[in-house]
């Protein structure tokens, strides 16, 4: 017997892409997908344990306010579960040592980085060594990118893809490391998974807007050494249907967005697994 | 104690807002500036060790790979000046918030036993004088209405000592007060109440309330709750609020008395009842059985039906007079207060989508500005921006909107915020549009907390304020409270934990409350219950803030536990006010006290009518005698420049509009994503294919003529918008939005009759209109003084009708976009041409206004658009975009570019009626037009499609970038390059 994949997908205090990440979720084959409002997993009513695949998903988690998903990390981190036994973050280490996904986009992808899960060498996941910096433009914008996928990384969301484009919506998106060695380390360890690209999704550009952030060596998601834990700035859940491309009504297009990939790698990979 | 942490950029690493300052600094203040910097304070209030600062510092508020933070000290180091900006006491600081929340969270420490204020530092290089200096903290970084700011010089700089801390807490004396006002005192002392105290009641209206306080049976009862004759100042406050034109739209329900030449005097009760209800009713009842309006003009938003399950909800409103006080916090506040709107009809919907239009002046504006007008270049950035935090934030698309520019904007701006929502149709087996409150209910109060955010709005000036006093004229949203709050109600709502609901705005609790106990016949409230951000408000105060973010909902009394579960759970502030009752008194209590005691009747249908007088002269301009001009390809270039028809591209990339995931005719569409697209199209159920389509129509221009023609091109332009991206008018709901200049007759506005008989003009075309295309107005609203008045300055806005569509497109599938798809494509031209010109573009770029206004058809129109409804359903059109500012010149070349194509086109095919002035047929501004190209393998069935309406084939579309275009004499009058026309278009507005 296939084992029933359960995604999560948390949402509250400022997220907001929720919807389309579950419906993305279902449209993969994850077998049940629920939208979990923070509060639920606080007060003990919900436990990630009893998920396989975690989603979080775009938004503005307390605003930005304090920098982007500055202040949600700063949640995580502290809040206690309501009976007092553990924090979150207890939560979200042990699903990550058992093995199981976690997606970040957008603000989800902030979250990640800011908490550390993001590279987190060697799985040294409170250190943080990389950020998403305001983009070089000075604002946010909504603007389609072409991406390059990185073929051979551990990355279990891209498999089998070459290259995605998919729309940015984020005012601090440029990813930038805390020095050269760890921008070196993640290129020789396969960890950068997707790069802004030209129209041929082959060469990574810094020129804007096709880099539409200044993100260094055209950076827009990383995987951990494992390929489990995946970030990205560019949102895969908002291209579900041809409709949702932006040239849809000039091109012709496949019936499945190009989102629907990531999400089914992703039902794919916890099916064939055990925790 | 108070302590300073400061977080800047660490040496190397881009600073990009301090780049996007310079450029302002540089482009809009043409000061030499050599580069800026910024660092972000947070001064927190209250007891901290160093250890327990440091972790602040480096834990939430830095992040450790971009920034490095110090405390007690300074990060800048050398400099020539350095500006701080802070709030003022009292304004909303979203930062300082979530900081509070974040340090509460890290050190397990109650948050209400520290303060956190956050401010900005700007660190500036470069040789300039104080004074210059004064003029960047003044013209650009600060608003001295809500802000403060310190500069210092880069010479007498102690960085290790930095600056002192500062903290803007608000300090008031805390004593209560219940004034009594004596109301029996002559007309003369009446009027000086009301002015004194800023009620903008008239004279009948304060004698009205005179004689309410003089009735035997009226004062029996207040003596028994311990009132007497006089008039509490809660009463007065409450009654004012509730009298006002904003609340009861004294205007738009007036007895009016309407001349016209020629014609006989015309007495129109109401406005609203004999032009805009009337057609609504005349409308459905056409419409029977297959009425689709569920809900329109009672709540706060109109209902619709979208499907068996589901309901759609509309509103716009505007927020002008804080966005001209305070742009960013008055847009912020605008978008975020229409939001509230739909959540607050019938039993809450969920939103789907935003869309905005602006009226400014021309950011470029370069004559000496009025005494406390902002520059529209500062205007048009901070309403942007407000806008953007607004409705990002909340996660709500932007999808659609416009930015209409006049000069006459420079005194107020318009800010239309629109938001539509979704809500299933029943739930727990009752109907979700409706709304009911049964006595016994509890009232109850959730989001945030009460300040004196927005008391008595605008009318307060910055003079009056002083330092230590909170800044109450103007209010700064908060999306995020709001976004936890909305996230709340929608899972009380769909466990049915309310009964009804309704938003805060204007008047606050006196409003909401007030409203919904019309429901029930009463209500007891008790304002000491009501939470407060600050100490010192008087009941009055309570009752009447403005402060955002707050939803009031009437809950069963047996399912309060649980909803107050639920939010505590969410982390939600809830809180029980009082209850609703059928006393058929609005009865409000401070500490078990009554301050309040007005019976329901007398608050809400004791407001006396106004009178008002209209007169109808039509005015006569010059006409124009310009030749046409020998270079037309130039002229088209120029066209293609005008603020009012360039890219608004810069603007549209900075809102989301496609979070939801439901995009599909987004606002940029073509070969690069960059045309100007007429209307969105949005799918907000992601497992079905049904569709809404919104657009919006507006041309203030063309009441410089006649407002009639205006209001009929407002409507036709926003139908039409809707028709060409495949909307229909089986399935098409409208909003109208008017926003005038004072039209009441006094020694201000001693051209009162005119502007009210404008007003009235303008209604009877939406009648006719809306009537004749079968479009029901489900909601609207109305702003009557958009004036700026300063000594003897006197700024009137043009009169502006916003016309908005709410429609339903049953497959999202055949929607179709305005960009041409084909080399080979056929052009078409839809619609007759008329020598329209008067308050066109074209005539507005030669600097006349002339006379022939662009007038509507709508029997011809309605037949267009059923048969083009028809033919785009049916896959027949590959391209369609409607002709409006610029004409048929302007969408051609906008068809083509948007394409990535070349198209030539013989203007000499295209249905002309006129004197054959090529610039007059490319140009003229005729209504109910549309460019379309098509397949030529589609050529037949779409012109039967279209049989019976005035329709021709002009040209092609070129498998190059060519753009040529023939004249009156059978020559190549237009012969440009489509990238160099849209690069002309794309660069005005390129910020």
């Amino acid at each position: 017997m296939t084992r029933k994949v359960k995604s999560i997908v948390i949402t509250g205090n400022g997220t907001n892409c929720e919807m389309e990440m579950a419906h993305a979720c279902r449209l993969a084959g994850s077998d049940s997908t629920d939208i979990v409002h923070i509060s639920e997993l606080l007060c003990g009513n919900k436990r990630l344990d009893d998920y396989h695949f975690l989603n979080l998903p775009g938004g503005f988690l307390d605003g930005d306010d304090l920098g982007s998903a500055k202040a949600g990390a700063n949640r995580i981190l502290h809040v206690k579960i309501a009976d007092g036994k553990e924090k979150l973050y207890d939560q979200f280490i042990r699903f990550i040592r058992d093995g199981k996904l976690v997606l970040g986009i957008c603000n989800g992808f902030q979250l990640m980085v800011k908490l550390g899960l993001l590279p987190a060498f060697a799985g040294s996941y409170n250190d943080q060594t990389v950020t998403l910096a305001f983009n070089d433009s000075g604002r946010f914008e909504d603007r389609w990118v072409y991406l390059k996928i990185i073929p051979d990384t551990a990355c279990v969301f891209t498999k089998g893809l070459r290259g995605a484009y998919l729309p940015v919506r984020h005012g601090e998106g440029k990813f930038v490391t805390k020095n050269a060695a760890v921008l070196r380390k993640l290129h020789e360890k396969n960890m950068v998974v997707a790069q802004y690209s030209g129209r041929d999704c082959l060469q990574a550009v810094m020129d804007y807007p096709a880099n539409p952030n200044g993100s260094i060596d055209g950076i827009a998601g990383i995987c951990n050494e494992t390929g489990r834990l995946f970030g990205m700035m560019p949102h895969p859940e908002a291209y579900l249907h041809y409709t949702n491309h932006p040239r849809w009504s000039r091109e012709t297009l496949p019936e499945e967005g190009m989102g629907v990939a990531f999400f089914k790698n992703a039902i794919q990979f916890v099916r064939s697994k055990d925790f | 104690m108070a302590y300073r942490i400061e977080i800047g950029f660490k040496r190397g690493i881009r600073n990009a807002l301090g780049e996007k300052i310079k450029r302002r600094i540089i482009e809009h203040l043409q000061l030499p500036i050599k580069g800026v910097e910024t660092v972000e304070v947070y001064t927190l209030d209250g007891e901290f060790t160093r250890r327990e600062l440091e972790l602040i510092a480096k834990g939430p508020l830095r992040d450790p790979i971009i920034q490095d933070y110090v405390i007690n000290a300074a990060i800048a180091r050398q400099f020539d000046w350095l500006i701080e900006v802070g709030f003022r006491p009292g304004v909303t600081d979203n930062v300082g918030k979530t900081a509070r929340e974040a340090i509460e969270l890290l050190l397990d420490r109650p948050s209400h036993s520290f303060g956190v204020y956050t401010s900005k530092q700007y660190v500036l290089h470069g040789s300039i004088n104080k004074s210059q200096v004064e003029i960047i903290a003044t013209n650009l970084l600060a608003n001295a209405l809500i802000e403060r700011y310190e500069i210092v010089c880069g010479k007498t700089w102690d960085a290790k000592r930095g600056m002192r801390p500062y903290v803007p807490r608000v300090v008031e004396e805390g004593k209560l007060r219940i004034e009594q006002i004596d109301l029996a005192v002559d007309d003369r002392a009446l009027m000086k109440i009301s002015s004194e105290r800023m009620l903008a009641l008239n004279l009948e209206e304060m004698k009205t309330l005179r004689a309410y306080l003089q009735d035997k049976t009226v004062i029996r009862k207040r003596e028994k709750l311990g009132l007497g004759k006089k008039m509490t100042d809660v009463e007065l406050e409450c009654l004012a609020q509730t009298w006002s034109e904003h609340c009861k739209h004294k205007i738009f329900n007036s007895i009016v008395s309407y001349r016209e030449e020629g014609r006989p005097v015309r007495m129109i009760r109401s406005l609203f009842d004999t032009y805009i209800k009337r057609s609504t009713q005349k409308i459905r009842k056409r419409m029977g059985d297959n009425d689709w309006c569920l809900s329109v003009f009672v709540d706060n938003a109109g209902v619709i039906r979208f499907n068996d399950k589901y309901n759609l909800v509309f509103k716009v409103e505007t927020h002008n007079s804080p966005s001209a006080l305070d742009p960013y916090g008055g847009a912020l506040t605008g978008i975020v207060g229409v939001n509230r709107d739909p959540f607050g009809t019938g039993k809450g919907a969920k939103l789907i989508l935003n869309t905005d239009v602006f009226c400014f002046a021309s950011p470029f504006y370069a004559k000496p500005l009025p005494k406390r007008i902002l520059h529209p270049r500062r205007i048009y950035d901070g309403v942007r921006e407000g806008v953007e935090h607004g409705g990002n934030k909340s996660g709500i698309p932007t999808v659609n909107g416009c930015i209409v520019f006049d000069d006459r904007f420079s005194g107020k701006p318009l800010v239309y915020c629109g938001t539509a929502g979704i809500m299933p149709s029943v739930i727990s087996g009752e109907a979700t549009h409706t709304k009911n409150v049964c006595p016994g209910d509890l009232i109850v109060m959730t989001g945030g907390r009460i300040g004196k955010d927005g008391i008595h709005g605008a009318t307060f000036s910055s003079e009056e304020l002083h330092e230590g006093s909170p800044v109450t004229a103007v209010q700064i949203g908060d999306p995020i409270t709001q976004k936890k709050m909305t996230d709340f109600l929608l899972f009380a709502r769909d466990r049915n934990l309310y009964r009804a609901i309704t938003d805060n705005g204007a008047g606050g609790l006196s409003s909401s409350v007030g409203e919904m106990a019309r429901l029930s016949g009463g209500c007891e409230l008790e304002l000491e219950n009501a939470p407060l951000k600050y100490a010192g408000l008087q009941p009055w105060e309570i009752l009447l803030s403005e402060a955002q973010e707050r939803m009031s909902l009437a809950v069963p009394p047996e399912k309060m536990e649980t909803f107050l579960a639920l939010a505590k759970k969410m982390d939600v502030e809830a809180t029980v006010l009082g209850r609703f009752t059928n006393s058929g008194n609005f009865h409000v209590l401070y500490g078990g006290k009554t301050v309040a005691y007005l019976s329901m009747g007398f608050l809400h249908e004791g407001l006396p009518r106004m009178q008002l007088r209209a007169q109808w002269v039509p005015p006569k301009h010059k006409e124009p005698d310009f030749q046409e001009p020998k270079d037309m390809g130039r002229a088209l270039q120029e066209m293609l420049g005008r603020l009012n028809i360039c890219s608004k591209e810069s603007v549209v990339r900075q809102y989301d509009h496609e979070v939801q995931g439901g995009s599909v005719v987004k606002p940029l569409v073509g070969a690069s994503n960059d045309g100007p697209s007429d209307a969105a199209v949005i799918r907000p159920l992601l497992d079905s294919f049904e569709a809404v389509v919104v657009a919006n129509g507006i041309c203030p221009r063309y009441s410089d003529i006649d407002t009639y023609h205006m209001a009929a091109c407002a409507i036709d332009e926003a139908v039409r918008n809707a028709i060409a991206v495949g909307g229909t008018l089986d399935f098409m709901a409208g909003l109208d939005n008017f926003c005038w200049c004072d039209p009441v007759e006094s020694e201000k506005t001693p051209d009162g009759q005119y502007k009210m008989a404008q007003l009235v003009r303008a209604n009877m075309a939406l009648y006719d209109y809306t009537t004749s295309y079968g479009i029901p107005c489900i909601s609207g609203k109305d702003s009557m003084k958009n004036d700026y008045q300063i000594g003897d300055t006197k700024i009137s806005i043009p009169p502006t009708l916003l016309f908005s569509i709410i429609g339903k497109i049953e497959d999202a599938r055949k929607s179709i976009t305005m960009d041409a798809k084909k080399a080979g494509d056929l052009v078409y031209v839809l619609g007759e041409t008329y020598d329209e010109l008067g308050g066109s573009e074209w005539f507005a770029m030669h600097g006349y206004i002339g006379n022939s206004v662009p007038m509507v058809s709508a029997r011809r129109a309605r037949k267009l658009y059923r048969a083009l409804s028809r033919a785009i359903r049916a896959s027949l059109v590959a391209s369609c975009h409607d002709c409006s500012d610029g004409g048929l010149g302007v969408a051609l070349a906008e068809v083509a570019f948007a394409g990535g194509l070349g198209m030539e086109a013989d203007i000499r095919k295209a249905p002309y009626k006129g004197k054959g002035r090529n610039d007059y047929l490319l140009f003229s501004e005729s209504q109910s037009r549309f460019v379309v190209t098509v397949h030529p393998d589609a050529k037949k069935s779409f012109e039967q499609a279209m049989r019976g309406n005035v329709i021709r084939e002009i040209g092609r579309i070129l498998d190059n970038d060519a753009f040529k275009i023939t004249g009156s004499k059978g020559q190549i009058i237009i012969d440009e390059n489509i990238q160099t026309l849209k690069d002309i278009w794309q660069k005005p507005l390129k910020f």
